[in-house]
């Protein structure tokens, strides 16, 4: 097991377990609503051409979202 | 690009909760699902109608009906915008969710998308919860096997206790199980989730308090849970829909007994919603569970896709030549069809006129009628017509594909350094259509702030009633000498500029408006980007055909009619030693020398103010009618007599500025004023293009006479 680390520092392709989902309240409950919720496996599968937003695969779909939206997510890779 | 009859005519109005039943027995029955999910293809399956269709999530802004017919009933469709959840947080989602829980439809069909069915169950329970009559319709199961996904819906239908239902929407005969299960639907019961155990006891103090008169409207559990939950906006919406239950006082006391109840256990109004929506969420993997098996990869064409189609190296770089591509077609394949049509509409007016005097009608008749409004009619349809019929099929093939998505994904940066959003760039696309259907389209910006950006932007992109215009200036002015290969290649280059110019005055736009009179800081963006799919070819080429063009080309031409007839009795009244039409332009002339243009062109953008298909035709014919050259076949005549006229490279840059940078036309308008309901902003949204663009003329026209051009 390793530390925590935050979502939108997660590399590509690599996978990972979603510990606690800090992130602001109306954000919170859109992800959770996308199948982001704790315990759920991501996966990084690539960056937008100036490097943010980042695509994950959440729950089966692509879903892109910006490292200030994930940044107070907390993830186990 | 959702341009069709039903999303920029009149039907555009939200019809809000009104069911246009035909009989007595009518059934509604309402479609909901995940945006992106093939809704709107499931819909005009069942109902044979053509409403728009694509492969990007927010395409269906509105509720649209139809209807079905099958052996023993008949049904009326609502089309529902998508919604991840119940729980709405967009104004789209709102209209979604408040239909199923309030307008009642006898049965809600939940569309699923079989390539990632656990997501979308979280809308399936939730939807269970409020309707005793679900069906789960599973589409793109094709897709599906393709990628190895397994399902089976029996194991589902048992653990659901509704009826599951596998189709592929795209093919019309499997959706036949779907029609029979609607046929055969009985009320079933509302779906149980149980919740942990401060919320259950919470919604067992407030279920018993609820009255009769309540309970009959709406399925009591999933009240209490929804007033524990605390969503103001649902909480308004019940208290509009069912009456007011504040002052119940069992219920209010029932209240705040549970909210001691659960105050006592520790949680806070985010830990509750946080807990029911992680139960919904772990009870759709439960469903789930080995009915549903994915093989791994499933998705590596997608992925090496996403990596060309967004990364560092090739994500702009293919933008813009795909653009390039449509455009070079698009010119291309114009040209001849635009030539013949020419040819043979011209030469009909040649008939029209000996028709004329061999009946014996009056000079006047003759001129006004033949001259002014077929004339005009003759040019917007040779004009239009190819480039219209190349455009849209292209540009549907590219919104089926799933790329549109991608665009918004490689533009959110710049977008949110203008401090607005990514998906400002979709509705940016659905302008080249159309800006009344971008502005519409704009309703899936969740942030106001950022949706109003968009839709004061969203003329700075030009519409198709503005690529003639363009295509023609370009062609007649800067590629004239250069013919075939090459000569095309060039036009398509230029318009390509052109439009990056408008995306690059878009940008302006967001940002000196967000740093004025939208100030505020960049909310959220959240997009999903849909698998790839390889579009129906034939089936595009003929439905963009019959529902985009013919459409917009029937626009064009009911507005260029009565323009034909005014311009030509504007040209041949004369007050004093002039028309009237040579006062106007005159009279304008000195204003629109200054950003570079002549009395004419400003008088034909103010006259194409209901449609700007009709600038160009009526430019031309204001200078015929002030008499030059005596015929307009080919773009070489054309160049000529603009010449002819004082027209100069400078002038053409002008035309090119003015036509991407000025007021939106009054369809446009009015939907802004609909969407805002603001007369400000619906000021504010022709102003500050017209602003725009009359720097940028000035700008150019002083460099053409700087230069001596």
């Amino acid at each position: 097991m390793s530390k925590p680390i935050a979502m939108n520092n997660i590399e590509i392709n690599a996978t990972a377990t979603v510990r606690k989902i800090n992130a602001p309240e109306g954000i919170r409950r859109r992800l959770m609503d996308i199948g982001l919720t704790e315990n759920s496996k991501i996966e990084c599968i690539g960056k937008s051409p100036m490097g943010d937003p980042s695509a994950y695969l959440i729950c089966g779909a692509v879903i892109a979202i910006r490292a200030s939206d994930c940044a107070d997510i907390l993830v186990e890779v | 690009m959702g341009i069709t009859a039903s999303s920029v005519g009149r039907n555009a109005v939200d019809s809000g909760f009104e069911i246009k039943k035909h009989g007595e027995n009518d059934c509604t029955i309402a479609l909901a699902g995940n945006p992106n999910v093939g809704k709107s293809t499931v819909f005009n399956a069942l109902t044979g109608m053509n409403q728009h269709t694509g492969n990007w999530p927010g395409k269906t802004v509105a509720i649209a009906q139809g209807c079905c017919r099958t052996q023993s009933r008949n049904y009326v469709m609502v089309d529902l915008p998508g919604t991840y959840s119940l729980m709405a947080h967009s104004a789209e989602e709102e209209v979604a969710r408040n239909f199923i829980c309030f307008a009642s439809p006898d049965t809600v069909i939940v569309v699923c998308d079989a390539t990632c069915l656990e997501r979308n169950m979280n809308l399936v329970l939730q939807t269970a919860e409020i309707s005793k009559n679900v069906i789960v319709c599973i589409n793109l199961m094709d897709e599906a096997k393709r990628k190895g996904i397994k399902i089976n819906t029996t194991l589902l239908s048992e653990r659901l206790g509704i009826p599951v239902i596998g189709v592929t929407a795209r093919k019309k005969k499997s959706l036949a199980p779907l029609v029979a299960a609607l046929d055969g639907i009985k009320d079933s019961s509302y779906f149980h989730i149980n919740y942990p155990e401060p919320i259950e006891a919470a919604v067992e103090i407030i279920e018993s308090a609820i009255p009769e008169s309540i309970r009959e409207k709406i399925n009591p559990r999933w009240l209490s849970l929804r007033l524990i939950d605390s969503d103001p906006t649902l909480e308004a919406e019940i208290e509009k829909r069912i009456g007011s239950f504040s002052d119940i006082p069992e219920l209010r006391l029932a209240l705040s007994k549970a909210k001691a109840v659960l105050g006592k256990a520790g949680l806070l109004p985010s830990d509750i919603c946080d807990a029911i929506a992680q139960s919904l969420i772990s009870k759709a993997h439960e469903v789930c569970k080995d009915a549903v098996e994915i093989s791994k990869d499933y998705s590596k064409t997608d992925r090496r896709l996403d990596r060309f189609f967004t990364s560092r190296a090739t994500g702009y770089p293919v933008m813009v030549l795909l653009l390039l591509l449509v455009f070079w077609l698009t010119v291309t394949g114009a040209n001849y069809p635009s030539q013949i049509l020419s040819d043979l509409l011209f030469g009909i007016q040649d008939k029209l006129s000996e028709l004329f005097y061999s009946l014996g009608s009056p000079e006047w008749l003759h001129d006004c009628l033949v001259l002014g409004v077929y004339r005009v009619l003759a040019w917007v349809v040779s004009v239009m017509l190819p480039p219209m019929a190349i455009f849209f099929p292209l540009f549907s093939l590219l919104e089926d594909s799933g790329y549109l998505p991608r665009v918004a994904y490689n533009l959110d940066k710049p977008f949110r350094l203008c401090n607005a959003c990514g998906k400002q760039s979709l509705t940016m696309c659905m302008g080249f259509g159309c800006n009344a259907a971008g502005v519409v389209g704009c309703r899936i910006i969740d942030s106001p702030r950022e949706r109003l950006l968009a839709i004061l932007t969203n003329s700075l992109v030009p519409c198709n009633g503005r690529f003639p215009t363009l295509i023609t200036i370009i062609t007649v002015f800067f590629i004239g000498t250069a013919s075939g290969f090459f000569g095309s290649f060039l036009s398509a280059l230029a318009l390509t500029a052109v439009i990056v110019l408008g995306v690059l005055a878009t940008f302006a736009a967001t940002k000196i408006l967000s740093e004025t009179v939208l100030k505020g800081v960049p909310s959220s963006f959240i997009l999903e980007l849909p698998p790839y799919r390889r579009p129906k070819i034939a089936e595009t080429l003929i439905r963009s055909i019959f529902d985009r063009t013919l459409f917009v080309l029937g626009r064009a031409v009911a507005v260029a009619a009565p323009a034909g007839l005014v311009i030509w009795i504007f040209a041949n009244i004369s007050i004093g030693d002039a028309s009237l039409l040579s006062h106007c332009a005159d009279f304008l002339d000195p204003f629109a020398r200054l950003i570079g243009l002549d009395g004419v062109i400003l008088l034909a953008f103010i006259l194409g103010f209901p449609a700007n298909e009709i600038v160009i035709p009526i430019m031309l014919m204001a200078y015929y009618s002030l008499g030059t050259l005596p015929d307009l076949g080919t773009s070489y005549e054309i160049g000529a007599m603009l010449i002819e006229n004082g027209w100069t490279a400078t002038t053409a840059v002008c035309v090119i500025l003015f036509s991407l940078m000025h007021w939106p036309c009054s369809t446009t308008l009015m939907t802004v004023k609909k969407e805002t309901g603001s007369i400000k902003y619906t000021f504010l949204a022709a102003a500050l293009p017209t602003a725009m663009g009359i720097i940028a003329c000035m700008i150019a026209a002083e460099i053409g006479r700087v230069m001596g051009l």
